[in-house]
């Protein structure tokens, strides 16, 4: 029973952080209706950051930790004054290859980096290998962190949307951004606003996987994982992700203490096709009949 | 002149000529040119031209499913590596090559038929993701089927044997890649006026008009993927003889994306940019890596310069030439016709 609680807990730690990444994808697609392919790659950009600020420059780790995530915003903003903007009302798909293409720029950017390159790094948190013990139950600090800070963000981010005007705003947006922007909202500046959060939270879930796991330009990989998370929680609802992001990381854990060796790196993919098989728009979307 | 060739074309099915219409002159010399690369060099670029047939192979697979159909697959990659390992089994066992190529591309194509399944009931952004969770799934069984593909270690491919007679030189897996290139070609070109292929275009612009017109848009959509799946089948026991050696880690969701962003640059919806596609996603990076030696002194290899290149490439031609290297040929062949013309007069 404890080895059972001790694989959920490490669960939810991972998955907490797809949750994050997860979180991202949603965001943007419910108000932009993009599907964003580079949500990984953003992550490992702030990974990168932070490794660059912490290690490199030597700030504490919780300041380069905050300017990483700050940083990766801000490229955010840039990808959608630059790229996305200009794409609007192209096909979903024309889009989403646009972001295939993003997530490619930015990995061979981060590799051609010259401090950054195709090298492994660690990035220790001040944390390390404190642990937390209850009657036999063991929470790594590091871990603990992870959810007490997810759990932070995710409900703030909840608050933000459901009782601020900046975040009725983005609701509305989503419905429908021409009544919206009817009604005095500034779609194009709230858009900016979405791309600014979605790469900020990639970016925390970055800052928080690179002490429990490694700084790599292939990172962005486990971003892809965050994609299942997303599609069981339905892609259009922030509680969806979290509790798809949850079920993945559990998931994980548990087929990788309880399974062959192997089916821990694709249980999140084969949840994913057994829950789309029964309800092909996941677990908390609704179908959207179109009009002809 | 031009209308009563089509019309003969209609009755007769299209051949290599028709296709190609006024550029016949033009693609006549380029097939002479690849019948004739073999005599004049057999070096690396031999080879490149060989994988340049073989993705092209697999491209029009996904332009059936993607730019005729409009269904999405993350997970071409998963059927590569299905019609590669399975070839080289059906080999090992000792059935001969043509029955390895034959089970390549009916277990291929029944992976496709298998993935249509549950496709059938998703759209756009779920069909992504399905297909890229049954890429990710297949790519792990062929790691850990150790007994059929070796695992992480991989398998060396024996060379291909036709009636005792070993097919291991480069030159000689060049014309048969070649051949069935331009063979799965002729059969992408035909399909397309066949009442399936125009079925699949219905589908792509309007799922509901094509199913409320009497189409049957699971079963045709499920030949799509079908058929694709064949295709990438067939492309994957190309490879496996091509490079000789697999293991699972050549099919990953980098080769599906790498065949996606392959036909966006050639150009969507169109035959003549899967090959323009291929040659740039096969030949591209090497010239620029060969570039890049000519300014700097060492011959260093440069990380990263391949994303760097699929990347900026596709974001520009999304951005400039939303329909592919294949649209700017063809505006380039009008410019030259003009001047041509202008220097008649």
């Amino acid at each position: 029973m404890i080895a059972f609680l001790q694989q959920v807990i490490s669960g939810s730690a991972v998955g907490i952080v797809y949750a994050l990444v997860a979180l991202g994808f949603v965001m943007v697609h419910k108000s932009t209706q993009v599907f964003n392919f580079a949500q990984g790659e953003l992550m490992m950009l702030g990974a990168f950051f932070a490794f660059t600020f912490i290690i490199l420059f030597g700030l504490p780790f919780w300041l380069g930790g905050v300017l990483a995530i700050v940083s990766v915003a801000l490229f955010g903003v840039i990808l959608d004054r630059v790229l996305l903007r200009r794409m609007v009302g192209t096909k979903p798909f024309t889009i989403f290859m646009l972001t295939v293409g993003i997530g490619f720029c930015i990995r061979s950017i981060v590799m051609l980096v010259p401090m950054w390159g195709t090298d492994t790094y660690s990035l220790p948190s001040p944390l390390q290998g404190r642990v937390f013990s209850f009657g036999g139950l063991i929470i790594s600090a590091d871990h603990a962190v992870i959810l007490l800070t997810a759990t932070v963000i995710t409900t703030g981010l909840f608050v933000f949307f459901q009782f601020t005007r900046l975040g009725l705003a983005m609701r509305a947006i989503a419905q429908n951004p021409l009544a919206a922007s009817y009604l005095g909202v500034r779609v194009d500046s709230l858009f900016s606003i979405v791309w600014a959060l979605s790469a900020a939270a990639a970016a925390l879930a970055g800052v928080m996987l690179a002490p429990i796991s490694f700084v790599h330009a292939d990172m962005g990989q486990i971003g892809l994982k965050a994609i299942p998370a997303a599609v069981l929680g339905g892609f259009d609802s922030l509680p969806g992700a979290i509790v798809g992001g949850l079920i993945i990381g559990i998931v994980e854990s548990l087929a990788g203490f309880y399974c062959p060796e192997g089916v821990k790196d694709v249980a999140a993919y084969i949840v994913l096709l057994v829950v789309l098989a029964v309800k092909p728009r996941g677990l908390f979307g609704h179908p959207d009949a179109k009009k002809v | 002149m031009q209308r009563r060739s089509e019309s003969a074309a209609a009755q007769r099915g299209l051949t290599l000529g028709d296709l190609l219409g006024k550029q016949r002159p033009v693609a006549l010399v380029l097939l002479i040119v690849l019948a004739v690369i073999p005599y004049l060099h057999s070096g690396y670029w031999l080879s490149q031209l060989t994988f340049v047939a073989i993705y092209a192979i697999a491209g029009f697979g996904l332009q059936i499913l993607l730019g005729f159909a409009g269904q999405v697959s993350l997970g071409q990659a998963a059927f590569l590596a299905t019609g590669a390992y399975v070839c080289a089994y059906v080999e090992r066992i000792g059935l001969g090559v043509p029955m390895g190529f034959v089970a390549a591309i009916v277990v291929s194509a029944g992976g496709g038929l298998l993935v249509a399944l549950p496709a059938l009931r998703m759209s756009g952004l779920y069909l992504a993701v399905a297909t890229m969770s049954f890429g990710f799934i297949v790519e792990e069984i062929m790691a850990r089927w150790t007994a059929l593909t070796g695992g992480n270690a991989g398998i060396v491919v024996p060379a291909i044997k036709l009636a005792g007679v070993p097919l291991d030189q480069p030159w000689q897996i060049y014309y048969l890649s070649w051949a069935f290139c331009l063979l799965v070609l002729l059969l992408s070109a035909n399909l397309l006026r066949t009442p399936i292929g125009r079925a699949m275009l219905a589908i792509r612009d309007s799922e509901i008009a094509a199913g409320s017109s009497g189409i049957r848009v699971s079963r045709v959509k499920g030949i799509a993927f079908g058929l694709s799946a064949a295709f990438a089948g067939l492309a994957g026991a190309l490879y496996s003889h091509a490079l000789g050696f697999l293991s699972p880690d050549q099919f990953t969701i980098a080769m599906s994306l790498d065949l996606l962003v392959m036909i966006l640059i050639g150009g969507l919806g169109t035959l003549r940019g899967v090959l323009l596609g291929s040659v740039f996603l096969v030949m591209s990076p090497e010239m620029f890596q060969q570039l890049i030696g000519l300014f700097t002194a060492g011959n260093t290899e440069v990380a990263g310069l391949r994303p760097f290149l699929f990347g900026f490439s596709l974001i520009f031609i999304l951005l400039f030439q939303p329909n592919g290297v294949d649209a700017m040929v063809t505006r380039i062949g009008q410019w030259l016709a003009g001047l041509a013309e202008a220097w008649r007069r």
